[in-house]
């Protein structure tokens, strides 16, 4: 790794790469107008697989197509790597990269009880930015036997291992560390070297660990991750695991050895680049803050409630790779429900079962738009569940007493504490969502499939660059914020949806605010429709909403909320459809309600769309 | 379908987004055969091997049973070594005695059994726990295809080398197999149904034209052919075949008897000329197949590979770069599975209907006219 040419203020060009599973991004940053700003970008297909086997070549196609349309000169001549610093019209003073090529960083991890230990160490590896291949402990309801095939048989990256509280269990924990010996597991990327593995549990037994395990595999002990049933750290564990998929994992995929001398700062992996653009975003604005990476393979939920930063990977969630599987667990018929055109299933198994074989095209049509954004809502939708398995309170820790006043029994308490109410800005990056052919159609998706609840600014990525700035930020954090604020991070505008339901027809809330120019503005919503207010981007207004009896809307149900409303390219969703959302089960009557909505928000060309019904 | 934004402007060559399906007369086909785990290479460089030759072998540990002796027994954990009538290395059989606590003049009498054949390979004097291994299980690898060792991985494989045509298809099912070449049908539009499908077919490989029906592929699983090969199945078909939907597309680890592989897509879908001809030009030569196909990491396409002695063409170019007269399939609606050649590949972003702004190229179909597709909308056919 190189260091720092230039100091952060000396330094007028940066370049960042992400290497994804298909495409290489590449993109362009300068401050040659006294502030940072986004100039271009540049892509590439990814060349980690056969007959190329070197991501570098993949990185200076996308980087040739910066230079080609900027005129900059950033590749050295010989290939052997990016001009560092600048020099005149040659060159960037910094050169990093994020990558998730060849499946990312693929961990399997274990605990001694499920829903503490393992749970926590669940947490810690998708923090880290790694796609969870198996959860194992004590009480998964799995024989040892069944655990010793599967952990043989998964050829993990990466193994996290946690359990006992310190002080605590012993006995336990070092029986699962003896069935992780015995299981001997292998590397996926090769035969040749010590699989790594994190212990963080009981310290007691960690020279025990350390007998068991040191010869087999790279170990890494760090501090205990539930050190008390009160207390879970993380933090230890996630920077173990992205120092030894660094040294261990990256090192070992093709062409990393020489990207790795290329970078200035370690490479990351996507989702963690993406998880520290969505933090940003919760940091600067001070909210409760929900966002998504849709991509072709995965989905990535990352929240920030309250301070806590918690993802989840769903990784066989996606757009293109994994469709046919969003249609599997979702089923056809819920992917069937959001369209307001009349397809049998075979019709939609075949289209996406094609696409799955050739993930890399786009629709042409309108109605093939319409058939992907319907399979979107369903991997959101699922992508969110799976957050909220993940999003928990400690489990095994002691409630509070205001907890406990609350609910007799612990039992009754919800599991997750991902509440739609409390959630007040959404965010949303990946190809799907930031291609969209109109903006209001990604504002739409997100909210038809989270369903957002009270008062919530919703945002999107504007040509994928959250991962960029997220490894960005590690280095130069204002450059990438001012980046992040005027070029990256679209403002689509604000969701006002209250949570309840009431009769067709009845008022359910009423909306009214100033605009900069003076004009009172006044809105009455009734349930079951939607209507869309146009609000610039930019402009920020203050605004009173009074919902009807019953309706909540963040201030307790039937209470009036002041509060303030951000305009964007999507504008002001008023959403009466009400919470949870509840479609018809006859197909002509649900298509027709949706055509309406659709109509509505102005999501899809009407004479266009017109045309499909 | 598409905003007419008129230019002039012309790109000579474009790098193809989607990688294009090889359909080979002659190529030089390599193949790695490697084993799971370090073992033997029973091979020398330069020696000549058979479909069904074994190039090496090793041994596979057994999956091991940790036996829980400190409950079982219900001492301490620094008491089971008194116990235990067995220590590490020793062979047990599955039901034999491994210790015994007795107390009491034998009222109480505990004992621990070996739930296997095999062999101690721990007693943890930490946890108590006995670590049991059971024998290991040989693994062979053949030749899969007939050629010459060209190289030799010490303890881990061989390359084999061979002059073949070499055809990809889109998806398969099922693994490696082999067979005679037979073409049970007459144009590559017409459907490889059960009734083409006789007793004497057994062992063959069989080329259908446009669809590989359920009722087909359940006779060809009867009656013991090789494989299936056709343009396209229909999707709840290969449901109901896996016995669940596919879910991502990492295939040919399925047991079906009888090896799948479509060359264009789901649905009923003519197999190009060009593969049906090639493949026609073959009948009666033996063929080796796998299913095996890995869309996202490693984009392993199924493939029929036919040995012959037929010279080569030219060598293969790394990078296929599409210009204008370069052959191209059209795969995603509307004008799914059409071929045509590549008239003019415009530099400006043009708004197809969908509204996206994208970049494009005009396509001459085999019947004159010209459509305008997104360029990650074709692949090109690879010659």
């Amino acid at each position: 790794m190189a260091t720092l040419k230039r100091t952060p203020e000396e330094m007028r060009f940066i370049l960042v790469t992400d290497v994804g599973s298909t495409t290489t991004k590449a993109r362009f940053f300068s401050n040659e107008s006294g502030e940072w700003r986004f100039v271009v970008a540049g892509e590439a297909p990814t060349t980690v697989e056969a007959p190329y086997e070197d991501v570098t070549m993949g990185v200076q196609n996308a980087v040739r197509e910066v230079e080609e349309l900027t005129g900059h000169k950033i590749l050295m001549p010989d290939g052997s790597g990016i001009i560092v610093p600048h020099e005149g019209d040659s060159g960037v003073d910094l050169y990093c990269t994020t990558s998730s090529a060849g499946g990312g960083l693929q961990m399997m991890v274990g605990g001694f009880i499920k829903r503490i230990t393992a749970e926590s160490a669940n947490r810690a590896a998708l923090g880290a930015g790694a796609i969870v291949m198996d959860v194992f402990a004590e009480d998964d309801g799995r024989p040892p036997y069944r655990k010793i095939r599967r952990i043989r048989s998964l050829r993990p990256d990466m193994i996290l291992v946690a359990g006992g509280t310190d002080g605590g269990d012993r006995t336990h924990v070092i029986q699962l560390i003896e069935l992780i010996k015995a299981s001997d597991p292998k590397p996926r990327l090769g035969v040749s070297y010590h699989l790594p593995l994190v212990y963080a549990g009981n310290k007691d037994v960690r020279s025990n660990v350390k007998d068991l395990l040191s010869e087999n595999f790279a170990l890494e002990i760090v501090d205990n991750l539930r050190p008390v049933l009160e207390v879970e750290n993380t933090e230890p564990a996630r920077r173990a695991v992205h120092e030894l998929f660094m040294e261990h994992v990256m090192s070992h995929a093709p062409g990393y050895p020489r990207l790795m001398k290329w970078t200035a700062v370690d490479i990351m992996p996507t989702p963690a680049g993406e998880g520290m653009a969505i933090q940003l975003i919760a940091d600067t604005f001070k909210k409760n803050t929900i966002g998504v990476g849709l991509g072709g393979a995965t989905t990535n939920v990352y929240s920030v409630v309250d301070g806590r930063f918690v993802r989840s990977v769903s990784a066989n969630l996606g757009m293109s790779y994994s469709v046919c599987n969003v249609m599997k667990e979702a089923g056809i018929h819920n992917i069937i429900r959001w369209l307001p055109f009349d397809r049998d299933e075979e019709d939609i198994g075949k289209r996406l079962s094609n696409k799955m074989i050739r993930p890399t095209t786009i629709p042409q049509t309108l109605e093939e738009l319409i058939i992907e954004h319907s399979v979107a809502r369903e991997a959101l939708r699922l992508g969110l569940v799976h957050h909220k398995s993940i999003a928990t309170r400690l489990k095994g820790a002691k409630l509070g007493e205001a907890f406990l006043r609350d609910s007799i029994f612990d039992q009754e308490l919800e599991e997750t504490y991902i509440d739609m109410l409390r959630l007040e800005v959404i965010a949303g990056t990946g190809g799907l969502l930031s291609h969209a052919p109109d903006r209001i159609q990604s504002m739409m998706i997100i909210t038809d499939a989270w369903q957002p609840e009270g008062v919530t600014w919703m945002f999107q990525d504007s040509v994928f660059m959250m991962p960029h700035l997220g490894v960005l930020s590690t280095v130069y954090r204002d450059a990438a914020w001012n980046i992040f604020d005027k070029d990256c991070l679209v403002r689509l505008g604000t969701c006002i949806a209250p949570r309840g339901t009431a009769s067709i027809g009845s008022n359910i809330m009423k909306i009214s605010w100033q605009t900069p120019d003076g004009i009172d503005y006044e809105e009455t919503v009734k349930a079951g429709e939607i209507k869309r207010i146009k609000l610039s981007e930019g402009v920020e207004v203050d605004a009173t909403i009074e919902p009807a009896r019953g309706m909540d809307i963040g201030a307790e149900p039937g209470q009036t909320l002041e509060t303030k409303v951000m305009g964007g390219i999507g504008g002001i969703i008023l959403d009466g459809r009400g919470r949870p959302l509840q479609l018809p089960d006859e197909a002509e009557k649900r298509m027709s309600l949706l055509r309406e909505w659709l109509s509505a928000v102005e999501m899809y060309p009407e004479e266009l769309i017109s045309r499909i019904y | 379908m598409v905003d007419v934004m008129e230019s002039d402007k012309s790109s000579e060559e474009a790098f193809a987004y989607t990688p294009g399906l090889k359909v080979k007369r002659s190529m030089t086909v390599t193949k790695e055969r490697r084993l799971p785990l370090l073992g033997n290479i029973l091979v020398k460089e330069g020696d000549t091997v058979s479909y069904d030759d074994i190039v090496a072998e090793t041994e596979v540990p057994g999956d091991p049973e940790l036996v829980k002796v400190t409950s079982i027994l219900g001492v301490d954990v620094d008491e089971v070594y008194d116990f235990l009538f067995k220590r590490e290395g020793d062979k047990v059989q599955a039901g034999e005695v491994l210790g015994q606590y007795k107390m009491f003049f034998g009222l109480i009498n505990r004992e621990v059994t070996s739930p296997i054949d095999g062999e101690i390979e721990s007693i943890s004097k930490l946890t108590g726990q006995v670590i049991l291994r059971p024998d290991p299980i040989p693994v062979d690898v053949n030749a899969y295809i007939p050629g010459k060792i060209v190289g030799i991985m010490p303890r881990e494989g061989v390359t084999i080398e061979t002059q073949a045509a070499f055809i990809q298809g889109i998806l398969g099912l099922g693994g490696e197999a082999h067979g005679e070449l037979r073409i049970v049908v007459d144009t590559p539009d017409e459907e490889l149904t059960a009734d083409r499908i006789s007793e004497e077919d057994k062992g063959y490989i069989l080329i259908g034209g446009s669809l590989i029906t359920l009722e087909a592929f359940k006779r060809a699983v009867e009656i013991g052919a090789a494989g299936l090969v056709a343009g396209g199945m229909n999707y709840t078909d290969v449901t109901s075949i896996m016995g669940e939907a596919i879910g991502v597309a990492i295939t040919g680890h399925e047991e079906l008897g009888t090896t799948l592989i479509i060359t264009e897509g789901f649905g009923k879908m003519n197999m190009s000329n060009r593969t049906f001809s090639l493949l026609k030009s073959f009948e009666g030569r033996v063929a080796a197949i796998n299913g095996a196909t890995q869309i996202r990491a490693g984009v392993l396409r199924p493939e029929i590979i036919i040995p012959h002695k037929e010279e080569q063409g030219a060598e293969e170019e790394l990078t296929a770069g599409m210009t204008s007269g370069t052959p191209v399939r059209i795969i995603r609606e509307p004008n799914f599975g059409v071929i045509g050649a590549v008239v003019r590949l415009p530099v400006e972003l043009q708004r197809v209907e969908s509204g996206s702004k994208v970049r494009v190229l005009v396509v001459r179909l085999d019947d004159g006219t010209e459509v305008t597709v997104p360029r990650a909308n074709v692949e090109i056919i690879e010659e």
